[in-house]
């Protein structure tokens, strides 16, 4: 596949705003896939960087916030695809977490070309190239991440109008053990 | 205050020709708790070791960062070198630079800053590990092979010999694989069988093998060392100890139509069979689709039949369930079925054949008798058929072509080619053969003057080019294609045309794979942990593989990854015991409370439930507890745990987040 090779401009201008790109990559697959690009010599864009965990089922939803609130300017997630992980399932948690993770990170007015969650093989070396040129990409644009920008920010009017009505009902008390037990059934 | 030594590695001028090492080891060396940094050409060499070595001692490290290639190669080197200078295997990190930034980028993207971000992080990172010890496991000194083809045969024998015991699995209902299947093998013309059966005969009479045939893989659990493995053994029908293989059953069965696998469905089988004369064991079984007792509750021919009332219809599949210690994976591949090109017609003429049904074809108990003819004229009952006059050979039907085939050499079919038409122009010297290739690939021993033989002694005509179409024209196909060399188009008058098609992963090994965690490429092929380095191991510790899983492989290789395979698994169970991997979950006891979280997330039932009781007050209360033995390590429980007790060894929260801030700033 054509994979992009960054020639980028050297230093004629001002240095161009290179995006910092904290990427958590499980060992087995997606890790790999980042070690295959490399022994394939497939270039791309150097604003990457990586954490290696053993599983994406170790990746706590808060290191993503933790990178963003130390000034990563977009984050990645990868791990093995859907039924190749290397501990059966922990991609499945990982999936569920980080849907919602997403979902929050949209909630809180986080761009989404921001945030990256993904599946990368360790065969997948080429993909994983381009999928780092193409985040690169998306990200630059919008320039450095600045967690202060959410500060003055505003619910959505339809929102607000149903967290009223929740007020008025007495909610069931959703926390700990029963919230963390609907995780206990991966998908299959 | 840490005391760190920072090692940067040149990898020659792998790493050095885009990263500035010396500056990184400048820089590294002012980081926090940073007491020595260095460079050197090559750290994994003998003097880089030793100098790694000599450093610790010299500057009283108590951690080590080297910032060399990705720990997936060379931290199980590192962590030795650490562990022989007094400093625990776990205080050693490595920052990825090579893999993951001189390969990547280039001196003028960024490359020795990011170099440097890796190294603090990496740094950072190391000053928060804690020494870890692994626990001591128990050995079951026995092994599983999975397949009875000539990797898994040689890999079953080879760890026998070695006096430990083996349990071979098979799908099918006789042992023998692939090779079986082969009239002569290249470059030799050593007859299949004759090298191939007495092996089998081996297997049979080891008294360290368990032969399970017609079985199959149901669940592994366990892990290194203990395994535990279910075997299903599918419902034979036919007393396995009783049968004398006489064969009176199956002469007897009135189903005789049945596309017989071991023949390539060149001919028939009936309904009770053994798969070929030479089957170990040499015990029928019932095809339970097509038998009509077993279908319409009727029949009962071969029961009558047979002699030593072996036929038990009432038989059913049984689970049975083994301990091991390793498991060598050898299952083999499967052949694509001649489907890719539709202009070649395959299916739509039987004189339009595959390599394999070939192979059959002219194998003495193959379908014809060794006969070589025409498909189309074939006679089962008076045993004979029309000779063929021109025979054409289609090498690559599918193989090197991204767009409708695979983009990969199947590498065994230039040289299975040549051996046929070898052996075609041998017992009718008076045809034609033609043979259109794309690339003749003959490197081996002996190969590349087995194609000359071919061409020069049998006069075969190589024509380099591929065939758009073959049509069937009055009692010929007509086999239309170029020749590139001469610049024209050429028209072939054919009378048996047999064409190369590629060798695949297996679709039903993709379970196996599943069961084993074994990696797979984006094929379906087996990946064995390093290419180079360890080409018969998997990442699962104590998983080998073995053959034709990996990729095509011809005999020898095959045998000698067999052979392999089988040093790794009596390497691994000489071993009284094995030392665990130490970076697994732990609870703390204390901050548990007892909501079982972790036991319902654990993938691998790792985690149970346990009570303690307070000291003082000696009530009880109910805890998680992770049994260290079948915890794999995944972290998925320190993220699910509400109250933060349950963490990863090695990958702590705190290590982590030191991490990605390194990489932050």
């Amino acid at each position: 596949m054509a994979t992009e090779t960054t020639d980028q401009p050297t230093t004629t201008e001002p240095a161009p705003f290179q995006p910092r790109l904290v990427a958590i990559l499980c060992n087995w697959c997606s890790y790999a896939g980042a070690d295959l690009a490399g022994s394939s010599r497939i270039h791309y864009p150097a604003s990457l960087r990586i954490v290696r965990v053993p599983c994406s089922g170790r990746i706590d939803p808060l290191y993503v916030l933790r990178a963003f609130e130390r000034g990563a300017d977009a984050v990645l997630v990868a791990g093995c695809h859907p039924g190749d992980c290397h501990y059966a399932e922990g991609n499945y948690y990982a999936r569920r977490r980080l849907t919602m993770l997403q979902e929050l990170l949209r909630f809180a007015g986080v761009p989404e070309e921001r945030f990256y969650f993904r599946w990368v093989s360790a065969a997948e070396g080429p993909e994983f190239a381009h999928l780092i040129s193409e985040i690169t990409e998306k990200v630059t644009p919008l320039g450095p991440y600045k967690p202060e920008a959410h500060e003055k920010f505003e619910l959505p009017e339809d929102l607000l109008a149903e967290l009223n009505a929740l007020d008025e009902t007495t909610p069931e008390c959703a926390h700990g053990a029963e919230a963390e037990a609907t995780e206990a059934e991966p998908e299959t | 205050m840490a005391r760190t030594g920072v090692f940067v590695c040149h990898c020659g001028t792998n790493i050095a020709k885009s990263v500035d090492v010396k500056r990184v080891a400048e820089e590294a060396a002012k980081l926090p708790g940073v007491v020595f940094a260095s460079d050197y050409i090559y750290m994994c060499s003998g003097p880089g070791q030793d100098m790694l070595r000599e450093a610790i001692a010299e500057h009283k490290l108590d951690s080590v960062v080297v910032a060399s290639c990705s720990p997936r190669l060379h931290e199980p080197t590192f962590q030795k070198c650490v562990e022989g200078a007094g400093i625990n295997p776990y205080l050693m990190e490595m920052a990825n630079i090579r893999e993951q930034v001189s390969w990547v980028h280039g001196k003028d993207e960024g490359a020795t800053e990011k170099a440097l971000d890796l190294v603090r992080s990496a740094v950072a990172k190391v000053q928060r590990n804690a020494p870890l010890f692994p626990q001591e496991l128990p050995v079951t000194k026995r092994a599983v092979v999975i397949g009875g083809g000539i990797a898994g045969i040689q890999a079953a024998l080879d760890i026998a010999d070695a006096g430990v015991e083996v349990i071979l699995v098979e799908k099918s209902p006789s042992i023998g694989g692939r090779m079986a299947q082969f009239d002569k093998t290249f470059p030799t013309l050593d007859c299949a069988a004759c090298i191939l059966t007495p092996k089998m005969v081996e297997v049979a009479s080891n008294p360290n093998i368990t032969l399970m045939t017609w079985s199959e893989i149901e669940k592994v659990e366990g892990f290194v060392g203990n395994f535990e493995v279910t075997i299903r053994r599918k419902a034979r029908y036919v007393d396995e100890e009783a049968c004398i293989g006489c064969g009176d059953c199956w002469a007897k069965c009135p189903v005789k139509n049945i596309p017989a696998e071991f023949q390539a469905e060149l001919g028939p089988r009936t309904a009770i069979y053994r798969p070929f004369p030479q089957a170990i064991p040499n015990v029928p079984v019932i095809d339970k689709e097509n038998c009509i007792y077993l279908t319409k509750g009727r029949c009962g021919a071969c029961a009558k039949a047979c002699p030593k009332q072996c036929i038990h219809y009432d038989d059913e599949d049984k689970l049975v369930t083994v301990q091991a210690g390793a498991v060598v994976v050898a299952t083999g591949f499967e052949v694509e079925p001649g489907k890719i090109y539709g202009e070649y017609g395959y299916g739509s003429h039987p004189d339009i054949i595959t390599g394999l049904q070939f192979e059959r074809m002219v194998n003495v108990s193959g379908p014809t008798g060794g006969h070589i003819v025409r498909p189309s004229t074939w006679d089962a009952k008076k045993q004979e058929g029309q000779e063929p006059k021109t025979i054409v050979f289609l090498q690559c039907c599918g193989s090197r072509d991204e767009e409708k085939g695979v983009p990969y050499c199947s590498k065994v079919c230039c040289m299975y080619t040549a051996k046929q038409a070898l052996l075609l122009k041998e017992k009718m010297p008076n045809t034609q053969v033609y043979i259109f290739y794309i690339d003749i690939r003959a490197a081996g021993k002996g190969y590349e003057e087995f194609i000359n033989r071919v061409q020069d002694e049998f006069q075969a005509n190589y024509i380099r080019g591929r065939v758009s179409s073959i049509v069937p024209e009055g009692d010929h196909l007509v086999v239309r294609g170029a020749d590139t060399l001469l610049g024209r188009q050429v028209e072939i008058d054919a009378d048996l045309v047999i064409l190369a098609t590629p060798l695949l992963a297996r679709k039903d090994s993709a379970d196996i794979a599943r069961q084993l965690s074994i990696q797979v490429d984006k094929y379906g092929w087996f990946t064995e942990a390093h290419p180079k380095l360890r080409p018969a191991e998997t990442l699962t510790d104590g998983v080998f593989l073995a053959g034709g899983c990996l990729f095509p492989r011809d005999i020898p290789e095959s045998v000698a990854s067999g052979g392999a395979a089988a040093a790794k698994v009596v390497d691994l169970l000489s071993k009284d015991h094995l030392l665990s991997v130490p970076t697994v979950s732990m609870i703390d006891a204390d901050l548990c409370a007892g909501c079982l979280t972790c036991v319902r997330v654990c993938p691998f039932g790792a985690i149970e439930e346990a009570e303690i009781e307070n000291p003082r007050t000696h009530e009880k209360r109910k805890v998680a507890k992770v049994n260290e033995g079948l915890c794999k390590g995944c972290g998925t429980c320190a993220v699910a745990c509400p109250s933060g007790c349950a963490t990863l060894r090695g990958f702590t929260d705190e290590q982590i987040l030191a991490e990605v801030d390194a990489l932050c700033v």
